[in-house]
């Protein structure tokens, strides 16, 4: 699957040709540089290495700057791979910018959700809580209630959802219209949210 | 934000509308569709609020329908606005006038700007 490698930057709405106010997410997609292309005699599986985003010489390892030298590119901050089925369409050193997301196309954005610290069932889960405050009730209103049954397991089965930490997790939403283009600053706009803060990374497969 | 200063330049819309605050009264034109028809409304109140910057600003205007306050927000880029017409220049001292909610009659009339 081709993709690009962005950096979530912010939200805002505009109008879309309907007349209806659309809220939109901005995305830094791009230039991202070709870097490896793995393929199966070398590596046992094909796939494209692409990275993005600059970082200082000194603070990359005499590794990782030897393995960007070799493609002729300045240190990139982030790297990722992309399985692909066809890796005809890439050379190393090839730059892939945001000209390959028409407007209308649907993407797939992959991010980190924000960390959202030791969570309860009912934001974590969603559960409706346990009643109202009546009967004698008076401080179970976010309870997860009943944990299963009882002689029989005589214990909790493994899996049953219970609180924890919450976010931080690797979330992909799929199919987001591209709603505009600005190639000549890499920024491209896509309907809705998308998992992450801004300034953090995102993968956009299309 | 400075990438989002380069969005908003490119969404904001090439308006054309004339200079107004809050204790202005305008008259916003505004196309309506019924089916297939178009046609043009107008709103004429008092400027309560400014609101935001670039493509997303808003602003509020108030007017008394039947004795009942009625307020619509309008996107300043919304494509839905025909025009807007400034009918009188408010003095207020304030940015966001909501006091005017609680006022009715004489009471809730705005002093007009007067330019020398």
């Amino acid at each position: 699957m081709p993709g690009l490698i962005g950096r979530k930057v912010g939200m805002t709405s505009l109008f879309d040709v309907n007349g209806k106010n659309v809220p939109c997410t901005v995305i830094e997609a791009g230039p991202c540089v070709v870097t490896q292309i793995k393929t199966k005699e070398t590596d046992g599986y094909e796939a494209v290495q692409i990275a993005f985003g600059d970082k200082k010489e000194k603070s990359t390892s005499k590794a990782e700057l030897g393995h960007f030298k070799k493609v002729g590119t300045t240190p990139k901050a982030k790297v990722i791979e992309l399985s692909q089925e066809d890796l005809s369409g890439y050379k190393l050193g090839d730059v892939l910018t945001v000209e390959a997301l028409p407007v209308d196309t649907l993407v797939d954005v992959i991010g980190i959700s924000k960390g959202k610290g030791f969570q309860g069932v009912v934001k974590r889960y969603g559960f409706g809580g346990v009643g109202g405050t009546t009967h004698g009730q008076s401080d179970r209103l976010r309870a997860p209630g009943s944990m299963g049954a009882s002689s029989w397991p005589s214990r909790v089965f493994k899996g049953k959802r219970l609180a924890g930490r919450m976010g931080g997790d690797r979330v992909k939403l799929v199919n987001l219209q591209v709603m505009k283009v600005i190639a000549e600053s890499n920024l491209v706009l896509v309907k809705g949210a998308v998992p992450g803060a801004n300034g953090s990374f995102l993968t956009i497969e299309y | 934000m400075n990438l989002m200063k380069v969005v908003q330049s490119h969404l904001a819309a090439e308006t054309q509308f004339p200079e107004f605050g809050s204790g202005d009264t305008i008259t916003v034109h505004y196309k309506i569709k019924e089916g297939n028809k178009e046609r043009i409304q107008q709103f004429r109140g008092v400027v309560i609020q400014r609101k935001g910057e670039g493509n997303t600003a808003t602003f509020t205007v108030r007017k008394m329908s039947g004795g009942v306050g009625v307020e619509r927000i309008i996107p300043v880029s919304s494509p839905f606005i025909d025009k807007i017409e400034v009918n009188k220049h408010g003095k207020v001292r304030r940015a966001k006038i909501f006091y005017l909610r609680n006022l009715t009659g004489k009471k809730a009339r705005i002093q007009e700007k007067k330019f020398s």
